[in-house]
């Protein structure tokens, strides 16, 4: 376990966020109309863009100048939107950060947009990196220039924030680079699977292990402050319900309710409280508790099976699972349980819902005629479209914006292995996230602070 | 709903050759047992030769897994018990009143075929559904406990029906009364 890579991951006030305006640039005009991409109309043609190598302002600045700059083309084209234009393409490159913009020489490789940086490495170890974007056919900034500092040690977390600045200042729509994907790290054949916690940036960089594999671990999943994780552990020997702080990497039993087994938490927007499937008798209901601890409340009392319970962002419902009706099928219900409505309706067997963090749809795992799907519908089970098909796919987590879903993908047969996958939310740009080993139940963290 | 019968005598001959047919499997389960509290989330591999006892001792976990058998086989997404079930779980009620030293932790698995919670929550169903049906042949509900793997303890590996119908199953696991050391 790398603890001293991760206490360096979770230090505080990492980044030092400066806006300045400097002369001459405004912010983007609508000359040409506005330089956008409606992520809603689902794009078939990436954006061109130039994101050359920053300007390196110390000598010992230039590998780090080279590394941020690859890094934030790869975040941006890693979603299909944007196409970074090779490098070798270029008519001319920047002298410096501040010289004027050859918006021709731009156009003429037709860049649409354009991204310049700067890096200055100064003692300590401490880097500054400036920003700034163009819409070139218009010839105009995008939004003001940016700085941010931190220890050169950061800079990954620095260019998924620059990346993420580009992203949503053409799209419209909030990024999601400088996050991270709590999961399940797996190894050893399939019956004898061991499996352990793990935490890595969104792009699966900087893999680190949270727990050993002593004990059976499932389905980890953040708090919204990005601080803590809940999970399932066997260390008992029953499953339970865990609480770790990612800081310390302490934990703690979320209830002591002996004899019986908890799994499936998820906790509520505020972080206050934690809904989880608790299992007795062989009947599995659902439940909250207080995070700080207390009694629980039972939120459903059936003789079928109610699991995978998730909120709402406004924290006032909760979507979930239950084979109440013969199969496995989708409901919605008040926070503080109720009467349920069902939402799911088409054919096969729905479960794992996850609420979109825009509150706007739903995102389940389907079973129809022996495959599976990660599928998205809206809360009224309208317009339900499936994004993926496989042998296995499962328990998808939904990227900070809503935009992009991660999920587990298993192969089949004796050699058959689990790994993470992405998608967005039209079904496009399919593609493996790379993990040190097997993975599965992945969480998509917050956006970073 | 749990199935029950009335033992008959055709049951009971049933029951002798579902021994007869288990023990094979049973063999083939021990060098890769499904154990549980063995402190690693992995699978003993090979036990110690003798720490479950003699099989020709009827006294000995050994004998009970090779010739009572230890565990019981599932419908796709069902957790009621088959006839076959049943009669297995009668010889195992019958051997748990003879031999009192012993308590048992009852394992529900699942197939892979199904989502991790749902998977969960069925294993917790087949592992009731056998502590039900142990305690209506008189085991005392104290010497039963159950847990719930769902899909995550396949013994077989396979992606077809013949390896899924080996692990939509509950197995009984003995271990030392509590109370009587170990």
């Amino acid at each position: 376990m790398d603890l001293q890579r991760l206490s360096r991951l979770f230090l505080p006030a990492l980044l030092a966020v400066a806006l300045f305006q400097s002369g001459g640039v405004t912010p983007a005009q609508a000359q040409n109309g506005p330089l956008r991409i409606e992520i809603t109309e689902g794009v078939i043609e990436p954006l061109p863009i130039a994101v050359p190598v920053f300007v390196a302002e110390t000598p010992q600045s230039a590998d780090l100048a080279r590394r941020l700059s690859d890094l934030v083309a790869a975040d941006l084209e890693g979603t299909g939107l944007f196409r970074a234009i090779p490098r070798d393409a270029y008519i001319s490159t920047p002298a410096s950060f501040d010289a004027p913009v050859s918006y021709a020489d731009w156009k003429a490789i037709n860049a649409q947009a354009l991204v310049l940086g700067s890096v200055r490495v100064g003692s300590g170890g401490r880097m500054t990196v400036k920003f700034r974007l163009f819409d070139v056919f218009s010839e105009t900034a995008l939004g003001e220039g940016l700085q941010l500092g931190g220890r050169e040690s950061a800079w990954r977390r620095i260019g998924h924030k620059l990346a993420d600045q580009v992203y949503s200042r053409i799209t419209g729509e909030g990024g999601y680079f400088d996050s991270r994907v709590v999961f399940v790290s797996e190894e050893g054949p399939k019956n004898n699977r061991r499996k352990r916690l793990a935490i890595m940036d969104y792009d699966g960089a900087g893999a680190a292990y949270l727990t050993d594999s002593s004990a059976l671990v499932l389905a980890p999943r953040f708090a919204p402050d990005g601080s803590r994780i809940l999970y399932t552990s066997y260390e008992t020997g029953l499953p339970q319900v865990y609480l770790m702080d990612l800081d310390t990497l302490r934990r703690r039993a979320l209830s002591d309710q002996p004899g019986t087994m908890s799994f499936a938490p998820r906790f509520s927007p505020d972080g206050s409280k934690v809904v989880y499937s608790l299992t007795q008798g062989g009947n599995t209901d659902l439940y909250s508790a207080p995070v700080r601890g207390g009694s629980p409340t039972r939120l459903t009392s059936a003789p079928s099976i109610e699991t995978a319970p998730s909120f709402s962002p406004d924290g006032s419902q909760i979507v979930f699972e239950s084979d109440r009706s013969g199969t496995q099928q989708l409901y919605v219900m008040p926070a503080n349980g109720g009467e349920a409505r069902r939402i799911s309706f088409g054919q096969g067997r729905y479960g794992t819902p996850v609420w979109s963090p825009r509150g706007d749809l739903v995102a389940f795992t389907k079973q129809n005629r022996g495959r599976f799907h990660i599928g998205v519908m809206r809360l009224d089970g309208s317009e339900e479209r499936l994004l993926t098909a496989s042998f296995l796919d499962e328990g998808p987590s939904w990227a900070p914006n809503g935009r992009v879903i991660m999920f587990t993908r298993e192969s089949s047969g004796a050699a058959g292995g689990a790994a993470l996958y992405s998608v967005d939310i039209s079904g496009r740009n399919l593609k493996r996230v790379p993990t040190p080993a097997g993975a599965s139940d992945p969480a998509w963290s917050p956006l970073l602070k | 709903m749990l199935h029950r019968k009335t033992i008959s005598k055709g049951l009971k001959r049933s029951v002798r050759w579902m021994a007869m047919i288990l023990l094979p499997l049973a063999l083939a389960a021990c060098s890769n047992p499904d154990r549980f509290g063995d402190g690693t989330n992995s699978v003993d591999l090979q036990p110690a030769i003798g720490a479950q006892g003699d099989p020709s001792d009827p006294t000995s976990i050994a004998y009970f897994n090779a010739s009572v058998g230890d565990r019981v086989f599932f419908v796709v997404d069902q957790s009621s018990l088959t006839p076959q079930a049943e009669a297995v779980l009668v010889s195992q009620a019958n051997w748990l009143a003879a031999n009192p030293a012993y308590d048992a932790l009852i394992e529900g698995h699942a197939d892979e075929q199904g989502t991790r919670e749902y998977n969960l929550a069925l294993g917790a169903r087949r592992a009731a559904a056998v502590q039900e049906f142990l305690v209506s042949q008189g085991v005392s509900p104290s010497r039963l406990t159950t847990v719930t793997y769902g899909k995550e303890r396949p013994v077989e590996v396979c992606s077809e029906e013949r390896c899924y119908e080996r692990n939509r199953r509950a197995v009984t696991v003995l271990r030392a009364a509590a109370g009587l050391g170990s």
